[in-house]
């Protein structure tokens, strides 16, 4: 009698199977209750605070969500009306109040349902919105999506360029790089130790996204080439990379402490309104119209150039390509250098995103960048890139369904059903698996 | 620079259930990779399940001590079962991304404010102990000697920690010695020569996740034990001193998760006095304690690299059994 | 016949194997397995599409063909090691489509492989330990009670070192299989693959890679196989092997068998010949490619 293990289950029927879990498990995520705490973050000592009133009578069970420098959480007003979320670091966050949690025909009249905190220098933050009977915009649910979409597109372009190298480098050397999220951090650190020594700020971006490149040039001379020239394993060299980001993680903690740094300029960037009510900072803007002019430099470079067309072919296909005459260990040290520099642009423009330098800042995302790269296919820079975009817009927009603290989750999550079900990704060639 | 704290601190971790905790967790790592070759970058997730699944089911469903510790091997066998049924096909690098987010994913959970009535949160849980503590038998009182003076309750902690420990490395050794264990080894090295011999290697893979996973959750349990809970103790990074520890043993044995993970917390807890002191005594430059304290994390991660190249199979393995490493 | 008989003595052959004319499909008079419709495509290259092939219980049958032609495949499928798209057989009577391969080398069909897989970090006693069946001591909660299993691993500690004294690995038994030579490892795996007391054994050319002299101990080993009543497939390359000691050929090309009988008529097959064997296979090849000239009297 067939037992119905894995090994000969066919194919279909495990799928389905996971299927049915992975939507039983967001179907839980999603029907759980949702916090009914009025008091958030007791241990943090930054906080925000409030109190939700109607023409003086305190309304009890409005849902209140802060969001900013990758921490989200959410309060329900308690009798009193009063509510409190604490936040790890002063920063600048948003602050959205549920408009569906207010009473009957009562509205926020003023700045929109979510509005920016940015810090001042206590500790403690109060904001309050001014409410009162009116029309719920009802398009400002609408508005709210765009403006998510916006992030989401912002985000995923800068996820776009730090998953290309990663992308990259595991396509020309089969290593997935765990260190990748400590090379985004190093530009973001350059660029601020820069600008403390006073080079002036739109030179300290260029330098530093170069000083980013010649670590990635260092890291594959110092280390990554020696190790393929002796013929290391890869599982030791997956390990290698995890003691790398663990060093240059823990160096970037003994230089920056624990706390939140700023790059000039990353707060009281002017909001710029672009259609309705969603606006986009200055900053917004100008990260967007960097990552893509640099994209799309680098598609052309990777499109036409004759070592752009030679990377590509030692990430298809290594041996074929050193058999057609390619140095491989020259473009291998030329991808180190791009994945370098790419991932100091990102690190950049995440600390303008967040915004804030930390010193895990890198480690954060690294997940994400991970699943921006399984998403669109290892070994392949376009797939990177799509797979980012598509990333960064479903993290950002999915805080719209479910809980915002669980955002990341979902990208999590698809990460895993792709690696299951389909792990070449979306354009990448089923060939170069298993 | 004080000598006498350095010395109390680096003495204490010896024996302290910080210590066992973390021994346990990288016993069971050692099933997972050092003897069937599975690449657990999520081991920090098993241990969440395992101390959750303790604290949880003594907070929230009132269990009883001895069912709280029952609840928390289950929930950290279910664990593996559910990871390991879609992921143990997996080819190595992919089972490394997989495991890691998975363990990321239980973090998550565990500090979102959905269920913050049950897990507390960022703000995590406390007070699960008092069952585990009411059953102390040994009587008020200082235990101990010099640097090793236990209150009871501590000391109940670290005894029990050590039973535990003593326990689950005798079963692992016995199951490693036995014939079981020749299968596994086998499947280790090549899955289709074991599957030709008639052994269904699923199953075997599946059993070993569902061991390792069962070890390093109690070894989650015992780490929470003598505090509290909370997300933050199991981030990514505490997966990556597990790996460090297990490498410096020696991976694919019984003895040398032990070995490593003792070395490992010594290092810690002496770097962790030595260096603060020097930094105030001025000897590190311009660095203060609170850098100097970041240092020693550093200093584990070129112990990693230098390990993985120099030495892969630890201080007690055998290199000829390493299946990881290319000559 | 031309060429050296390797082996000391002329090895019996099984006659009557087949019912009626031999050609591709026949019937056999006890048939161990039975596979009908076997088919497996790779992307749009067609690597196996077997219409109906029987293989003789109790015989040595070999399996060749030119590279490509789809031998190792059908192995892989027939083994469990691999999923065809369609087809169906039986082993001694039992389905076994779609059977996982631990369950089929369960069932009493075993195989060895191109590459030999002799594990390298275990022992050569410990390898033959491994291939044994039923050990108790091999199930996760009896294995922490040895009084459990200790009985019977010495029984398969015997049995293992019995079959090593037969195969003459006896002295290697504790070194690592990976410190044995390639031939020994051959032997190792061959002998491995006997601990489970199989019926049918699948040899994936065993002579691949082996020097000349251990070759006349894998032969003997083989044809020691069907003295103790075991049948045996095996691939090869090796025409004078093939027809000093099996019973049967199948001719396989293109995925497809296009030819079957007993060595000798097989070899003169005009299909076997044009697509693999040569018309010039019995003759010296410097006389062939021109650059010796045949002493007379061979002409």
């Amino acid at each position: 009698m067939k037992s119905a293990t894995a090994e000969n289950q066919p194919f279909l029927a495990r799928g389905m199977k996971m299927i049915l879990i992975a939507i039983l498990a967001f179907a839980g995520v999603l029907f759980a209750s949702p916090a009914m705490a009025d008091t958030v973050g007791d241990e943090y000592e930054t906080k925000i605070l409030g109190n939700v009133k109607n023409e003086g009578t305190p309304l009890q069970g409005v849902k209140i969500i802060v969001e900013g420098n990758g921490y989200t959480a959410e309060v329900v007003t308690d009798a009193d009306g009063k509510w409190s979320i604490g936040v790890p670091e002063a920063g600048s966050y948003l602050i959205t109040l549920v408009e569906d949690t207010l009473p009957e025909g009562i509205a926020v009249l003023e700045g929109g349902s979510t509005q920016t905190v940015d810090w001042g220098f206590t500790n403690t933050v109060v904001w309050n919105f001014f409410i009162g009977e009116g029309e719920r915009n009802p398009t400002s649910q609408l508005d709210q999506f765009f403006m998510r979409v916006f992030a989401g597109l912002n985000f995923g372009l800068l996820l776009g360029l730090a998953a290309i190298g990663l992308s990259l480098v595991f396509g020309t050397t089969a290593l997935p790089n765990f260190a990748h999220g400590e090379m985004v951090t190093m530009g973001a650190l350059f660029t601020l130790f820069l600008t403390l020594a006073g080079v002036p700020l739109l030179l300290s971006f260029p330098i530093a996204v170069a000083l980013s490149a010649l670590f990635g040039w260092g890291l594959d001379a110092a280390v990554w080439a020696p190790l393929r020239a002796r013929g290391v394993g890869i599982v030791q060299l997956m390990i290698v990379s995890i003691g790398l980001s663990l060093t240059f993680r823990y160096i970037t903690q003994a230089f920056l402490g624990g706390g939140t740094e700023q790059l000039p300029g990353a707060l009281g960037s002017p909001e710029i309104p672009i259609f309705r009510t969603v606006s986009l900072s200055v900053n917004d803007l100008v990260s967007m119209g960097v990552s893509l002019v640099v994209l799309i430099g680098f598609a052309f470079w990777l499109l036409r150039s004759k070592m752009g067309k030679a990377t590509r072919a030692v990430s298809d296909n290594a041996d074929l390509a050193a058999a057609s005459g390619i140095d491989v260990d020259r473009v291998i040290r030329v991808v180190w250098i791009m994945a370098g520099g790419l991932a100091g642009l990102a690190g950049i423009l995440w600390a303008y995103f967040r915004p804030g330098l930390k010193w895990d800042m890198g480690e954060k995302i690294l997940l994400f960048i991970f699943a921006a790269g399984v998403l669109g296919g290892l070994g392949t820079a376009f797939g990177a890139f799509v797979g980012a975009m598509i990333v960064g817009v479903l993290i950002e927009t999915s805080a719209q369904f479910i809980p915002s603290d669980l955002k990341y989750v979902g990208a999590l999550v698809v990460m895993i059903v792709i690696l299951l079900f389909r792990p070449q990704g979306i354009l990448g060639r089923r060939e170069r698996i298993g | 620079m004080d000598i006498n704290s350095i010395f109390i601190n680096t003495a204490q971790a010896l024996f302290s259930p910080v210590t066992i905790a973390f021994a346990m967790a990288a016993l069971g790592l050692a099933i997972h990779f050092g003897f069937v070759g599975l690449l657990n970058f999520g081991i920090a997730g098993f241990m969440a399940v395992g101390a959750y699944g303790y604290a949880i089911s003594t907070l929230t469903f009132g269990f009883p001590w001895w069912a709280a510790f029952l609840a928390s091997m289950a929930a950290s066998a279910a664990f593996a079962v559910i990871l390991g049924i879609p992921t143990l096909q997996l080819r190595g690098d992919y089972l490394a991304i997989v495991t890691i987010a998975a363990a990321e994913i239980v973090r998550l959970l565990l500090l979102s404010t959905t269920w913050i009535k049950t897990t507390g949160s960022a703000d995590g849980l406390v007070a699960y102990a008092d069952g585990f503590r009411s059953i102390n038998p040994f009587p008020d009182g200082t235990y101990g000697f010099g640097p090793w003076s236990y209150t009871a309750n501590q000391f109940w902690v670290l005894i029990f920690a050590l039973i535990v420990l003593a326990v689950s490395a005798f079963l692992l050794w016995r199951l490693v010695k036995s014939p079981w264990g020749r299968v596994i080894k086998g499947i280790r090295e090549d899955e289709d020569a074991v599957r030709a011999l008639g052994k269904n290697v699923f199953a075997y893979k599946m059993q070993a996740l569902v061991v390792g996973g069962i070890v390093a959750g109690l070894g989650g349990a015992l780490y929470i034990l003598p505090s509290s809970a909370n997300p933050m103790l199991f981030a990514t990074s505490l997966t990556f001193f597990v790996w460090t520890a297990l490498l410096l043993g020696g991976a694919a044995t019984v003895f040398g998760p032990l070995l490593g993970a003792v070395i490992f917390w010594v290092l810690q807890a002496f770097l962790g006095s030595l260096l603060p002191a020097m930094a105030d005594a001025g000897l590190l430059g311009a660095l203060s304690s609170a850098q100097a304290g970041a240092l020693r994390f550093v200093l584990v991660g070129i112990l990693l690299v230098v390990i993985v190249i120099v030495r892969p199979q630890g201080i007690v393995g055998d290199k000829r059994e390493l299946t990881f490493v290319r000559k | 016949m031309s060429g050296s008989n390797p082996l000391k003595k002329t090895p019996q052959k099984a006659t009557g194997l087949h019912v009626g004319t031999a050609a591709p499909g026949v019937k056999k008079v006890d048939p161990i397995l039975v596979a009908d419709h076997v088919s497996r495509k790779f992307g749009g290259l067609v690597a196996v599409d077997v219409e109906h092939v029987e293989i003789p219980r109790g015989a040595i049958t070999a399996l060749i063909g030119p590279n490509g032609a789809g031998k190792t495949t059908l192995f892989n499928l027939l083994t469990g090691f691999d999923k065809p798209d369609t087809g169906s057989w039986s082993f001694s009577g039992k389905d076994l489509a779609g059977v996982p391969a631990h369950k089929v080398a369960k069932m009493g069909q075993v195989r060895t492989f191109q590459l030999t897989k002799a594990l390298g970090l275990l022992t050569v006693l410990e390898n033959m330990k491994l291939g044994a069946k039923n050990q108790t001591g091999e199930s996760l909660f009896q294995s922490i009670f040895p009084f459990l299993w200790k009985k019977q691993e010495a029984e398969i500690e015997e049995r293992a070192l019995e079959i090593l004294e037969r195969f003459k690995l006896i002295k290697l038994k504790d070194d690592f299989a990976a410190s044995l030579s390639g031939g020994q490892r051959k032997l190792l795996e061959m002998a491995r693959a006997l601990m489970s007391d199989p019926t049918l054994v699948m040899l994936d050319e065993p002579m691949a890679g082996v020097n000349p002299a251990l070759t006349e101990s894998l032969l003997e080993h083989i044809l020691d196989l069907k003295t103790q009543g075991m049948t045996v497939l095996f691939v090869e390359h090796d025409m004078h092997m093939v027809r000093h000691i099996a019973d049967w050929v199948i001719v396989m090309a293109e995925g497809r068998i296009i030819a079957e009988g007993p060595p000798d008529e097989v070899m003169k097959d005009e299909a076997v010949v044009d697509a693999y064997l040569g018309s010039h296979q019995d003759v010296d090849l410097g006389v062939v490619t021109g650059r010796i000239t045949p002493p007379k009297d061979e002409k």
